[in-house]
């Protein structure tokens, strides 16, 4: 700066203009520098959202981006452990995993080999660790007389109000049984609106009556506003046995039942933030649990504008948890052990900063802003590039700035669909099955994988992504009416195959041979803009390979859930992402019984194949195991043969990390991760410096340009002038 | 003039209802309470029970405009559009779908609005009566020739490619601000500075062209040449005189134009990642939340207004000859 100054020869307009950049600079060097200078070096996580999360509740909350804040505030009684593959629950909040215990209709007990249609009830006993707290909250403070200090709030104290930080006070407590109780009476509150309330209203023993009897209560306070006391209600299936001891029952066998106890929804809620937050003043101010949340996970919220930025720092009474001592065998050799033992959370904070566009963030995230990207379309190119054998590796450019690169196959799946009630495409005859598998065949998912998503994705061969029990590589797990195993990979069929099985159906070259008319299919589609005509043309030409000519119905997404809740779509595009890694969440996809017409369930394709249906049922209450595996094989081989999806594509996520950012393993299912990281602050500042050295020279060059355009402009009016004046 | 006034606002009165009525009826064309209560309640476990649930919580299972079941009054009253937007008559916002205040979050979200919209204006207005004055002083010469052509081809590119281009050259190339971002207090100068200058080269040709042709037909009048016959130099007649009488139409534009400022900028906000009333408008649209939608479109009417009976007081301002009767 001194140097800069110190330049006689700068001109002055220019000299003032770099003063006021070099203050700039002051205030968070480099100048371009978005953060406070003060936090150069701090033990600090940066990182974006995209659009504010509609719901920080754990009774509400369901989305990615609502699950990002919570889960590392939450602490529901299970979670996934983070290194291990394939995916496996371990404790969290219950200080041991719980065992289910069976009884029949009588309440005796049964075996855990008992048949599923004799288990009348499942019995969850979640024991708590005893070490657990809530992190530091005004809701919990109390007087000297020991009253709670602000569950009354007048309206002179409401006065000087405007966010949670303006509480002076705070204090905490335990966690408790009871909470977690409260928690589960609160999935059911009838102003909740818990995206799980139903699926949870048939399992939990009385959870139903009690939402019922909640309904009738609240209608009945309606002109009374204020807290709502779920204490005063009992639930029949739920039982705080001690402080640290809670028996959950459920009605029949449900042994999904334990994924969702590692999911927010079971995080515990204390009475006291929810009697806090119902305050109406409160309430008015948008202070409410829906956005400023209490849990005694590794982080609190300290900071919530989503309109700018959200800043998670690490909770003080968060308890003893450590590193992980082991994983998959290649983690040590990655790095990943390193902190093994450590205690957790590793980063004090972290701040989410609104960046609602790509490209500013790409910029941000090389110039070291960012501590980590995802990869959008427009930034592929730069970033990635394609080996000889068809690896994805980073560029020079980013090799060179120590990026590194991470991918992983998201456990989700994205197809299109056949309605099965349609009169043309649906229908488990043969016919049928031969028109779907021939346009299985035709439409190329390899091509568009790497036409549209470059190459961000493998091909579905079933319904089963892998890292799911259940999901078979190889030459086992294709899909025979698709694809031959060629040279050790999956090869697609020829068209020609395809055109044979449309002959089989009963439309050669794409005639109906019963009308003479050429094959017409409708595609019902959100997709309408112009970003997305290359898609749907492609679909077009996938299926001009059979002679069928396909028509486009597009429509807002709205209209088109109509259209599948009636069914009258015909083929349609649609997508999954699991909820937990078990095969049931994605065979459930196509079970009669949820059939999206009549049930209103997932079905979208209105599948019922009733030998589909009954594996389904012995196969969704079976533990993993060879058993269960055989019964898989036969559900995917039914599957693969009645073809009521084309099965599409299993997405890829791209993650890109700067070299300050370590222990960052993917891990699909567990939403907890931020509390494994760690941070390199000062690699990260010597880069920031190193990478973000302001350039003013184009300055002076812009301001010499004026000037030299200006002077013979001036000049003439000079002349001008003169030449009046004589 | 009160009595002016007084009338104008009486004149609003049916104008609101009207923009009230036609938001309503757009957007439940569009829209109907199932498609709102699906796309709150997101994507997955949606039953039927809780769509009906999320409308009978918020009052959208009610008749939208007539209630044949009520009685009396309530055969009015009782009914989504009635409960929905006519409290905004009385600047009752109410709770979005989401479930948050929203005069509150108005109040939070028009500060950074304000903070880029007012010396967006300020400087813009400046700059672009700055250099449209210049090139009527070097009229006739290179200058306005070459001025006007660059005036031609700025106007010709997109507003985008002006926020794109500097963030690129400024925030990435040069690296002398941050590419996007906000802060509070005096900090949020450092992540304005490229906004208001993008958006001033932005609006650079359309605006030097607009003001240079004001300027223009001024200059030819009679009181021009009197004031240069009586020896006064270019600078002085062009700089005092017909830029104080060129203020009429000036200030047409800007007046109109200030009580919208609120609102702010719905591109600048979501690339520079503002948290204005643009960003709020744009993500409510998005997210179908009807009750923020009619509150920013009632806003926005109510603020128009205002703004044009703002200009309509200033001319009286500056031009004593204008009276309002």
């Amino acid at each position: 700066m001194a140097l800069l100054l110190s330049k006689a020869s700068i001109p002055h307009r220019k000299a003032v203009f770099i003063l006021v950049l070099v203050g700039m600079a002051g205030c968070g060097s480099p100048p371009n520098n978005p953060y406070p200078a003060s936090e150069a070096n701090d033990n600090t996580l940066y990182t974006s959202f995209e659009e504010r999360p509609k719901h920080l509740d754990p009774a509400r909350a369901y989305s990615a981006n609502e699950y990002e804040f919570i889960a590392q505030i939450y602490e529901p009684p299970l979670q996934y452990a983070y290194l291990k593959r394939p995916y496996q629950l371990e404790p969290l909040a219950a200080g041991e995993l719980p065992e289910a215990s069976y009884l029949d209709a009588k309440g005796k007990p049964l075996p855990e080999t008992a048949p599923a249609q004799k288990i009348a009830f499942s019995v969850y006993e979640i024991r708590l660790r005893p070490d657990l707290r809530y992190q530091p909250h005004p809701a919990f403070a109390r007087d000297t007389a020991g009253h709670y200090r602000y569950h009354g709030l007048s309206p002179n104290e409401l006065g000087s109000i405007r966010s949670l930080a303006d509480f002076k006070e705070t204090a905490d407590r335990p966690v408790s049984a009871a909470d977690y109780l409260y928690q589960i009476k609160r999935l059911i509150h009838p102003q909740t609106h818990s995206p799980i309330a139903e699926l949870m209203g048939d399992y939990i023993v009385g959870l139903r009556e009690l939402g019922n009897q909640l309904t009738r209560e609240f209608d009945r306070r309606k002109d009374n506003p204020g807290w709502f006391d779920l204490r005063d209600f009992p639930l029949e299936g739920v039982e705080v046995v001690d402080e640290h001891r809670l028996r959950i029952r459920l009605h029949g066998k449900y042994p999904q039942f334990r994924f969702w106890l590692a999911m927010p929804f079971f995080a515990p809620m204390p009475w006291e933030a929810d009697a806090f937050y119902s305050q109406p003043g409160l309430v008015e101010r948008n202070i409410s649990l829906d956005w400023y949340p209490v849990g005694s996970g590794p982080y609190q919220l300290v900071e919530n504008n989503p309109n700018r930025r959200m800043v998670l720092e690490r909770n003080p009474n968060f308890h003893d948890e450590r590193y992980p001592l082991a994983g998959e065998p290649d983690d040590a050799a990655s790095g990943l052990l390193a902190d093994a033992g450590q205690r957790l959370p590793l980063i004090e904070r972290i701040i989410f900063v609104l960046e609602k566009e790509t490209i500013p963030y790409w910029s941000k995230f090389l110039q070291g802003y960012y501590d980590a990207s995802g990869l959008a379309s427009d930034n592929f190119d730069q970033a990635i590039q394609f080996s000889g054998l068809g690896n994805a590796e980073l560029t020079p450019e980013m090799k060179a700035r120590g990026i590194e690169l991470q991918t992983a196959v998201s456990a989700s799946i994205h197809y299109l669909g056949f309605n099965m009630l349609d009169q043309v495409v649906g229908g488990l005859n043969e016919d049928k099955s031969k028109l779907r598998r021939a346009i299985s065949i035709a439409i190329d998912e390899e091509e568009f994988i790497a036409i549209f998503m470059n190459g961000r994705g493998i091909a579905a061969q079933g319904l089963l992504p892998p890292g799911l029990f259940g999901f078979q590589p190889g030459s086992e797990g294709i899909n025979p009416y698709v694809y031959d195993w060629v040279d050790g990979e999956p090869r697609r069929k020829a068209i020609d195959e395809a055109k044979k099985l449309m002959a089989d159906a009963g439309y050669p070259d794409g005639i109906d041979h019963a009308t003479g008319k050429p094959l017409v299919l409708f595609l019902d589609t959100t997709s309408s803009g112009v970003d997305d005509k290359p898609t749907l043309n492609w679909y077009r030409k996938q299926l001009a390979k059979l002679g069928i000519q396909l028509v486009l119905r597009t429509t807002d997404y709205n209209q088109f859930q109509q259209k599948m809740a009636n069914g009258n779509a015909q083929l349609f595009r649609w997508g999954w992402n699991a909820d937990y890694p078990d095969p049931e969440n994605f065979f459930f996809l196509l079970f009669g019984d949820n059939a999206k017409v009549g049930s209103g369930g997932e079905n979208a394709a209105n599948y019922r194949n009733p030998e589909f249906d009954r594996l389904f049922r012995i196969m969704r209450n079976q533990a993993d195991g060879p058993e269960r595996m055989a019964l898989i094989r036969q559900m995917q081989d039914i599957l693969r043969h009645d073809a009521p999806w084309v099965f599409g594509v299993h997405p890829k996520s791209f993650s890109l990390r700067h070299e300050w950012y370590r222990n960052f393993k993917p891990n699909l299912m567990a939403n907890n991760g931020l509390k494994y990281l760690r941070i390199d602050g000062t690699l990260r500042a010597t880069r920031r410096l190193q990478w973000n050295q302001p350039v003013y020279w184009p300055l002076g060059l812009a301001f010499a340009g004026l000037v030299a355009l200006v002077t013979p402009a001036w000049l003439l009016y000079r002349r001008r002038q003169r030449s009046a004046a004589l | 003039m009160i009595d002016y006034i007084i009338r104008r606002l009486l004149y609003a009165l049916p104008l609101l209802l009207g923009i009230n009525l036609l938001a309503f009826v757009l957007f439940f064309v569009v829209n109907t309470p199932e498609d709102m209560a699906r796309m709150h309640l997101g994507q997955k476990h949606v039953t039927s029970e809780a769509i009906e649930k999320w409308k009978h919580e918020r009052g959208y299972d009610q008749p939208l405009f007539w209630n044949g079941q009520a009685e009396g009054a309530g055969r009015a009253t009782q009914t989504i559009f009635y409960q929905k937007s006519l409290g905004l008559f009385l600047f009752r916002f109410g709770r979005s779908d989401g479930g948050r205040d929203i005069g509150a979050d108005i109040g939070q979200r028009m500060w950074p609005s304000l903070a880029i919209a007012i010396p967006s204006l300020i400087v813009g207005l400046a700059v672009h009566i700055g250099f449209a004055l210049l090139l009527v002083f070097f009229r006739l010469t290179y200058l306005e020739f070459w001025g006007v052509a660059l005036c031609v081809a700025l106007m010709s590119v997109s507003t985008l490619f002006y926020i794109i281009g500097g963030q690129f050259l400024v925030g990435k190339l040069l690296q002398l601000t941050p590419i996007s971002g906000y802060d509070g207090g005096w900090n949020a100068v450092r992540f304005i500075i490229l906004p208001v200058v993008i958006g001033t080269m932005a609006g650079l040709g359309s605006g030097v062209r607009w003001y240079r042709t004001l300027f223009l037909e001024e200059a030819e009048k009679d009181y021009v040449r009197t004031a240069r016959a009586k020896g006064l130099s270019e600078a002085r007649v062009l700089f005092f005189h017909v830029l104080k009488n060129a203020m009429i139409p000036i200030l047409t534009g800007v007046v109109v134009v200030l009580p919208l400022l609120f609102t702010g900028s719905l591109i600048t906000e979501s690339f520079f990642a503002i948290p204005g009333l643009g960003s709020y408008t744009i993500d409510a649209i998005n997210q179908q939340d009807f009750a923020i939608v009619r509150s920013m479109v009632f806003l926005g009417s109510v603020l128009y207004i205002i703004g044009l009976l703002l200009t309509d007081i200033s001319y009286t301002l500056v031009d004593p000859r204008v009276k309002l009767s």
